[in-house]
């Protein structure tokens, strides 16, 4: 049985009526909702100062909404609530692990702290180093890799306990053509077994390869949210580029 | 459990590949212990065991600057070389920075007579106020001081010249008395004063039994292993800071710590872990010193380092020295925004922490602000809590004041980070 369907028919994420703002700055989200379903590929998207990284950290519990609730498959996103930790998986910008670890005992570290023990682990370890290409390299302090190999690195960490939500930031940024399409490949190996994916990117040629259903945000707000193909269609586009400018607008945003 | 298992594993491996922190943590502070225990032990040998080259140049030819040469042979504090008389000052000078000499002293022509001329005033004084009349002509010149000159290279400190000034004080003071004493039996007696019986009356015999104040009793005097191997031990103990404060600051950096929060363990498992590591870190730098004390040291020719008697107190009090340094640390990565701010502001601290808590200067000669600030040092109260037993020969009874002090700054240290976790949203 896949992991989503573990968690029955709720959505894999939802927002309701969720508002936000950092001290001494006006609401960044007001009444703000979005509902992502089991098993989609979502890709929320808007330009710098949109609140797509707030709103990844809001879901992640990162930091904590003034009012609203966020449920994952249901069960209310709370810091301190296990359970609702286990159903996702985060893989952030930044390349967040321990450079001088080798990848083994980078995922035997992360593997412990998503909940796991060291058959499962070692077993889990071994499985994801082969998927992303790692396998030559376990033992090796991860310092010494490419761009590439750290970011194939950053993201089995986010997979290592087989969460059915994977919030997923700029997995690809900075990573060459080859490392790119591994990496949305295995994405979608993942979500065909069922893990629901929710992808935050400024790769808007590859955000059109991976995601199903899109979001474009901006101040806080939704402008449109839909499945790609109908957004496309709606607004005589060919590409979610054209769209992006079409609805954004082409103007710096100095924020 | 095996959260914190993988955890301290974790902490084991990043800690075991930064050579940098480990250097700091290990190789400097057995340096330092080394090297200063080994300077401090060959200055005490030279101002205790070797004699200190004094030039003498005696422009007198009477007895009394003969007695006076005699009498300073006699202090054996001073390895005595008499130059020629007719050597100036400018001579003198050239042999003390040639470092011929750290000491010159220098009796002037008439010293002998300005000694006669002193001691017959004197006793002239005694035989009046005794009732016998002006028996005795002082025999021109107004009595005064005697007249004497002493030399010092630069480097000698004030406290070793006061010491030699009052050895030379004290040899004169012998000169004078026998004078006296011999113009005043000459004067009553009309006959010289036997030898024995001027052995008799100048020569001291009162002892001075000198007792190491110590809480059991048992103990002999300390030495400078005593002394400094503890105070480097604690220095050390604080310098994990460089690699546990500037590894908490990586972790906030590269998001890691941001990383662990969306992960469903709490984040006091990550501090705990760091802890527990670095107080196993703390306890094997406390062990290698103090093997370095015991077994190293004798082989150098340095004093060897005396354990305390009491293990339990020893070990408890290790122990919190190690909390402490640790706490300490933790507060300063929880707060540091960068690792080179955690390693400068962390290393400096130390520093100024360790020379204001008595580790680099006693805290007796401390003046009355500096003894103030000395409480405000955590290293301080480690000193003192280590001194009790490595010095005092104290038991755990005698040290719990400072035990108790100890525990009260680890558990504010402690607080303090906790307070700058939950501001800065890690927990």
């Amino acid at each position: 049985m896949s992991p989503a369907m573990q968690m029955g028919d709720a959505p894999a994420m939802r927002i309701d009526d969720l508002s936000f703002g950092y001290p001494g700055q006006s609401g960044l989200f007001s009444h703000f909702n979005l509902e992502v379903g089991a098993g989609q590929r979502f890709g929320l998207f808007g330009p710098n100062g949109a609140g797509k990284t707030t709103l990844m950290n809001l879901m992640t519990g990162l930091v904590a909404a003034d009012t609203g609730k966020i449920r994952l498959f249901g069960q209310d996103m709370q810091r301190h609530n296990r359970s609702v930790h286990l159903l996702f998986g985060f893989v952030p910008q930044d390349l967040s692990f321990y450079q001088e670890l080798s990848p083994v005992e980078n995922l035997a570290f992360f593997g412990a702290w998503s909940g796991m023990t060291g058959p499962v682990i070692r077993r889990r370890t071994g499985e994801l180093l082969d998927i992303l290409g790692l396998a030559d390299v376990r033992d090796k302090k991860v310092q010494h890799f490419s761009g590439g190999m750290k970011r194939r690195v950053n993201l089995a960490i986010g997979v290592i306990h087989q969460p059915p939500l994977l919030f997923l930031d700029e997995p690809t940024v900075g990573v060459d053509v080859q490392t790119r399409h591994a990496i949305i490949r295995y994405l979608r190996q993942l979500n065909e077994s069922g893990t629901t994916l929710i992808y935050t990117s400024h790769q808007l040629g590859e955000a059109e390869d991976l995601c199903d259903k899109v979001a474009l945000i901006d101040q806080g707000r939704i402008i449109v949210h839909d499945d790609l193909d109908t957004l496309l269609s709606n607004h005589r586009q060919e590409g979610l580029e054209g769209l992006f400018l079409e609805l954004t607008g082409k103007n710096y945003r100095n924020l | 459990m095996y959260k914190l298992r993988a955890t301290i594993l974790k902490d084991v491996r990043v800690l075991s590949r930064d050579k940098i922190g480990l250097i700091f943590m290990f190789v400097m502070p057995v340096l330092l212990v080394l090297i200063v225990t080994s300077m401090q032990s060959s200055t005490f040998e030279l101002a205790n065991k070797n004699k200190v080259p004094l030039l003498l140049c005696n422009k007198d030819t009477g007895a009394a600057s003969r007695r006076f040469i005699r009498a300073i042979d006699t202090l054996g504090l001073f390895m005595v070389k008499e130059i020629p008389a007719g050597q100036g000052e400018a001579a003198i000078r050239d042999r003390l920075h040639n470092k011929e000499a750290l000491l010159a002293v220098v009796l002037p022509a008439d010293f002998s007579a300005q000694i006669t001329v002193r001691t017959k005033s004197l006793a002239d004084k005694v035989l009046k106020s005794f009732g016998l009349g002006d028996s005795l002509s002082a025999g021109g010149g107004k009595p005064g001081s005697v007249p004497l000159t002493l030399y010092y290279h630069p480097v000698l400190q004030e406290s070793f010249r006061r010491s030699a000034e009052g050895a030379i004080y004290s040899a004169l003071q012998l000169v004078e008395s026998k004078q006296l004493l011999k113009t005043l039996y000459f004067s009553i007696n009309e006959k010289e004063l036997p030898d024995t019986l001027e052995n008799e009356l100048l020569s001291n015999r009162t002892t001075i039994s000198e007792i190491v104040v110590s809480m059991d009793g048992s103990r002999g005097a300390p030495n400078v292993s005593q002394h400094n191997v503890p105070a480097w031990t604690i220095f050390a103990m604080f310098f994990v800071v460089v690699s546990l404060g500037s590894g908490i600051v990586r972790e906030k950096l590269n998001g890691s710590s941001i990383r662990l929060k969306t992960l469903p363990t709490n984040y006091f498992v990550a501090i705990l872990s760091k802890q527990i590591t670095y107080l196993g870190v703390t306890m094997a730098q406390a062990l290698l010193i103090f093997a370095i004390g015991v077994w190293i040291f004798p082989v150098m020719g340095l004093p060897r380092l005396n354990l305390p008697g009491d293990w339990v107190s020893f070990v408890l009090v290790s122990l919190l020295c190690g909390c402490c340094a640790v706490s300490y640390a933790i507060c300063v990565g929880v707060f540091a925004e960068t690792a080179e701010q955690a390693n400068g502001f962390g290393a400096l601290s130390i520093v100024i922490l360790a020379a204001i808590g008595g580790l680099m200067v006693p805290d007796f000669i401390m003046t009355g602000g500096f003894r103030a600030a000395m409480k405000f040092s955590p290293l301080h109260w480690c000193l003192d809590a280590y001194y009790g037993l490595f010095l005092e020969g104290g038991k755990l009874k005698d040290v719990w004041s400072n035990v108790l002090s100890l525990i009260l700054i680890i558990a504010g240290l402690q607080g303090i980070a906790l307070w700058g976790l939950r501001r800065k949203n890690l927990i």
